[in-house]
């Protein structure tokens, strides 16, 4: 397979220098065990070789089964944990290991969005003091004053500001999650690292929050990272979508090329399992994936997929395969995988880009 | 008619007053039927199972009205003792939280045995060795040797297959699943209802399926019951509700997630909120959501309009939602 590999270069179409590359980033969670002293008896490699990176603006999803790592990855990058390996670089800067006193600067830049909106908010403050505390760790004085930024800024999410002086409590589940929103906001970030925002929701208020995170995205030209097990959300909402399997990428590429035309088995039996809302057109065809996820404790040797894989030979068990632009793929589409799909999902039919899609996303860019 | 549930009222007493939480539910299934029972959360959905089941807290809950006839005999007049032979022998449920709902302090073979020693009387042998059978049956690798091992040492997926082995274990004629694989990853999730397809087909159960999935209830459901604020709005065969909803909530619901084929900048979203039990709207409860709301659904509650013979809509204006008319006047 080695003669129609190409260099890797993820998002070879954007133009500019990257926001944030990661390369080779690992976290492993070590197990004590023992008697009568404790000693580390093993490790969980939640993330183990992760590669990514994102441009400044862009929205990249990153979906995966639970236990793949993606939030273990979006922790790693806001730096709430220390990384094990591997390398952070946020606008050309070495954050991997980077002090306290280094991150201060960066910690504004970099923001996130919880799964819970129960959990992530105090339920002791009200909600001006919630949104407002970020500057002032940071001692940011905005014109006017920390409230009335504060103010617009619940307008921005749309609640109302006159909701300043109430507590968590009073608000749905919706409107905590846009309080959340609004307090990642409040320091003007570039990114945003979005850790399953919509997945406590339901159906009816999952839109309004999906709505409101992309006018931010695109109205403000923050760069999210869009963690969620909900494929069509991230279809829905990223340009970009890289997809983990047990702590490493297996393939990323730009939405239209990876929806239509996944190249690793995982990615496509991931895609082929998520039930369609739909009752018209053809049946479609259904990948059963065989038993569950291996533990991460004692991953496969190779290629980590092998093990549920209906393509997988000898040398899948031996190889790890490199995440590479394998020939026939678009550019920036990266697949690792010794055995790839051929380039279509739908029986033998090639897909053919949706012009007016393609045309949305250039004006995006 | 294997279910009838007719015209049922529940209520909670909390600190806010009366919750109510189920008002005026009718939906029935038939024998090797599935239903899916569509709707948010508080809507109702999970307590109507609960009434049938007969697992009801009450206190505070309360059933203030209507009937639940299963196999024609009205299960709100039994005893309990009489009541508690049909529940797991005639009718079972599978919950969503598969690790809460297992006993985590006996082994799964010992809790799937203990069906055969209470319902049928079995030696705790042969219950035994069933319960190993029903384990290989519903795919647990290794059956014997794990049917000694505790539910904290199963994945997700086998622990929900255990509890779908338990539903099934005494055959029952009805199996009422709530949020199945609410708690699943996509490809397990694909796993769990295939099986529970082919179990079903097989041994020819009814099937109650509570969720808030669209996508899962496209797949496997016949007939669709969507619920709101305590009551269906609407009921159909699930092929006529997706292409052409004859409710706003519905079509709401349905516009609301984002798909392939109706790609577009902006999702749909239901405005506001789903209405608090305590303080339910006058007249049509969707009316403050509702994109066709005028003056007669702030004041009438509809009642269950026919659409034709198989679909009901609980809309005044439910012929101008089916043909998809423009929304005239803005409300």
């Amino acid at each position: 397979m080695s003669e129609n590999v190409t260099l890797p270069q993820q998002g070879a179409k954007q133009q500019g220098e990257a926001l944030l590359k990661v390369e080779g980033l690992q976290k492993h969670f070590p197990i004590y065990g023992g008697f009568p002293f404790k000693r580390q008896v093993g490790a969980v490699k939640a993330v183990d070789g992760v590669d990514l990176t994102m441009f400044a603006g862009e929205s990249l999803g990153l979906v995966g089964e639970s236990g793949c790592g993606k939030s273990t990855t979006g922790r790693l990058i806001t730096r709430l944990l220390e990384p094990t390996g591997g390398k952070i670089e946020y606008a050309g800067q070495d954050i991997t290991h980077a002090k306290r006193k280094q991150l201060a600067p960066i910690r504004s830049e970099i923001q996130m969005i919880f799964q819970d909106p129960y959990s992530s908010l105090n339920p002791r403050q009200t909600v001006g003091t919630i949104i407002k505390s970020p500057m002032e760790v940071n001692g940011i004085n905005p014109p006017g004053g920390r409230e009335k930024r504060v103010r617009e800024l619940l307008e921005t999410v749309g609640l109302n500001p006159e909701h300043y002086n109430r507590f968590p409590h009073e608000f749905s589940g919706g409107q905590r999650q846009r309080i959340g929103v609004a307090r990642a906001l409040a320091l003007q970030p570039k990114l945003i690292i979005a850790d399953e925002p919509v997945s406590a929701l339901d159906v009816s208020i999952q839109a309004q929050v999906v709505n409101l995170l992309q006018k931010v995205q695109e109205e403000m030209g923050i760069a999210f990272l869009f963690i969620a097990h909900d494929l069509a959300v991230v279809r829905h909402f990223s340009q970009r979508v890289a997809v983990m399997y047990l702590g490493k990428v297996v393939e990323v590429a730009d939405r239209d090329s990876l929806y239509n035309r996944p190249r690793h088995p995982y990615t496509h039996a991931l895609l082929s399992a998520v039930p369609e809302a739909t009752v018209d057109g053809p049946q479609r065809e259904r990948i059963r994936l065989a038993g569950d996820v291996p533990s991460p404790i004692n991953p496969p040797t190779g290629c980590r997929f092998r093990t549920r894989c209906w393509k997988a030979q000898e040398k899948c068990a031996t190889d790890e395969p490199p995440l590479v632009q394998i020939s026939g793929n678009a550019e920036g589409h990266l697949t690792a995988c010794h055995f790839p799909e051929e380039p279509t999902i739908k029986g033998g039919k090639e897909v053919v880009l949706d012009p007016a899609l393609a045309s949305l996303e250039s004006d995006s860019k | 008619m294997l279910l009838e549930v007719r015209d049922l009222h529940v209520e909670f007493r909390t600190r806010e007053g009366i919750a109510k939480a189920v008002n005026g539910v009718t939906y029935s299934v038939d024998e090797g039927e599935t239903l899916a029972v569509l709707g948010e959360s508080g809507s109702g959905k999970s307590v109507t199972a609960q009434a049938v089941m007969g697992i009801l807290d009450t206190p505070p809950g309360r059933i203030t009205g209507g009937r639940i006839l299963f196999q024609g005999r009205d299960l709100l007049t039994l005893k309990e003792d009489e009541r508690r032979k049909v529940r797991g022998a005639r009718m079972a449920m599978v919950f969503q939280d598969a690790l809460s709902a297992l006993n985590p302090v006996l082994t799964v073979g010992d809790q799937l045995a203990e069906m055969f020693t209470v319902h049928r009387g079995a030696s705790r042998k042969d219950a035994r060795a069933k319960a190993v059978e029903l384990m290989d049956r519903v795919r647990i690798p290794a059956a014997r040797e794990r049917a000694g091992q505790y539910p904290h040492q199963f994945s997700g997926g086998m622990r929900q297959r255990i509890m779908i082995a338990m539903a099934m274990a005494l055959e029952p004629a009805l199996i009422i699943a709530d949020e199945p694989t609410t708690a699943l990853d996509v490809t397990v999730q694909a796993q769990v209802m295939e099986l529970l397809a082919e179990l079903r087909r097989e041994l020819r159960m009814g099937l109650v399926l509570i969720t808030h999935d669209l996508g899962v209830v496209a797949d496997v459901a016949d007939r669709i019951a969507v619920m709101y604020a305590g009551r269906i709005v609407e009921t159909a065969p699930v092929h006529d509700l997706y292409r052409a909803p004859a409710h706003p909530y519905t079509q709401g619901l349905l516009d609301s997630i984002p798909r392939l084929d109706r790609k577009g900048r902006e999702l749909y979203a239901i405005s506001g909120l789903p209405p608090s039990l305590t303080a339910i709207p006058t007249g049509c409860p969707f009316h403050p959501r509702c994109p066709r709301a005028r003056d007669v659904c702030r004041t009438d509650d509809p009642p269950l309009y026919e659409v034709s013979a198989d679909r009901r809509s609980a809309c005044h204006f439910w012929r101008e939602t089916l043909r998809k008319e423009p929304l005239d006047a803005p409300r």
